[in-house]
């Protein structure tokens, strides 16, 4: 079975942790890093902001350089989810100004998108929690919440029947319920 | 509080991003030395220094880079 490079974002290391190894050169971090990350970029420029992919993908790039290049700035590397998203945030409005697109009622656009990083900040707790699941649940919430995928794909790529696929499913999101909720505290740190 | 309708959505909010972006942004370090690399030699030699502002693209392939907006811009503000 293929597992999907982005599974590997799933280490128990916290954010902190990894900001320290990237600042002392550890390429491995650092791609860890961007795969922490990427989503909640992503999620930003085009749910907040509603940029069109071709600019999503400029900004998606310039806040991964621009964090490649600054990570020394960074006063308390706990906070490093939230200096990214105010600099995903800033590049957003940089883009738009630059693509000479004025926001209607600016004012009302940052409330917005304030509301829209909420709940994109509480989606990166869940999808935390997510992976610090056991791989089967891991894996099957993931391609079906996240990537998309149906039953049918699922279950051919697993092996699995798509009846076994949706109570898996189902079971695991018990699990995750619980998890958040406290009742089975999981295992990640952060 | 959570009700696992509320997690799916969640969970849905974050779709993955493409893997071809992720791989270029974890790739940065790397390119970043290539590109270090290069502006170094050009810096000490002004034939390859012109050669490769003549032909960013190329300069970056033939250091194993693939050529984007924003290494061609990186490679450009460095010679």
């Amino acid at each position: 079975m293929e597992f999907h490079t982005d599974m590997v974002a799933t280490s128990s290391i916290s954010d902190a942790s990894l900001v320290a190894r990237c600042r002392a050169g550890d390429d491995e971090a650092w791609e860890e890093l961007v795969r922490r990350f990427s989503r909640y970029v992503l999620a930003i420029a085009q749910q907040a902001y509603r940029l069109s992919p071709a600019d999503a993908e400029d900004v998606f790039q310039d806040v991964f350089a621009r964090t490649y290049e600054r990570l020394g700035d960074l006063r308390n590397d706990d906070a490093v989810r939230p200096w990214i998203a105010q600099l995903t945030r800033r590049l957003c409005i940089d883009r738009i100004r630059a693509g000479s697109r004025e926001l209607p009622d600016p004012l009302a656009a940052e409330r917005g998108a304030d509301e829209t990083l909420e709940k994109l900040d509480e989606a990166l707790s869940v999808q935390d929690a997510m992976h610090a699941m056991t791989e089967p649940c891991r894996e099957v919430l993931d391609r079906f919440f996240c990537r998309d995928e149906s039953y049918a794909v699922i279950g051919a790529e697993l092996g699995l029947p798509s009846g076994t696929i949706a109570s898996r499913i189902s079971r695991c999101l018990g699990k995750l319920r619980d998890q958040l909720e406290g009742r089975r505290p999981g295992p990640r740190p952060s | 509080m959570y009700d696992e309708e509320r997690i799916a959505e969640l969970l849905t909010a974050l779709p993955q991003a493409p893997e071809a972006w992720v791989l270029a942004a974890a790739r940065l370090p790397a390119t970043r030395r290539a590109i270090d690399q290069i502006a170094a030699l050009a810096e000490t030699d002004a034939g390859f220094r012109e050669e490769t502002l003549a032909d960013l693209e190329g300069a970056l392939e033939r250091a194993g880079i693939e050529p984007s907006r924003a290494t061609l811009e990186h490679l450009r503000s460095r010679l």
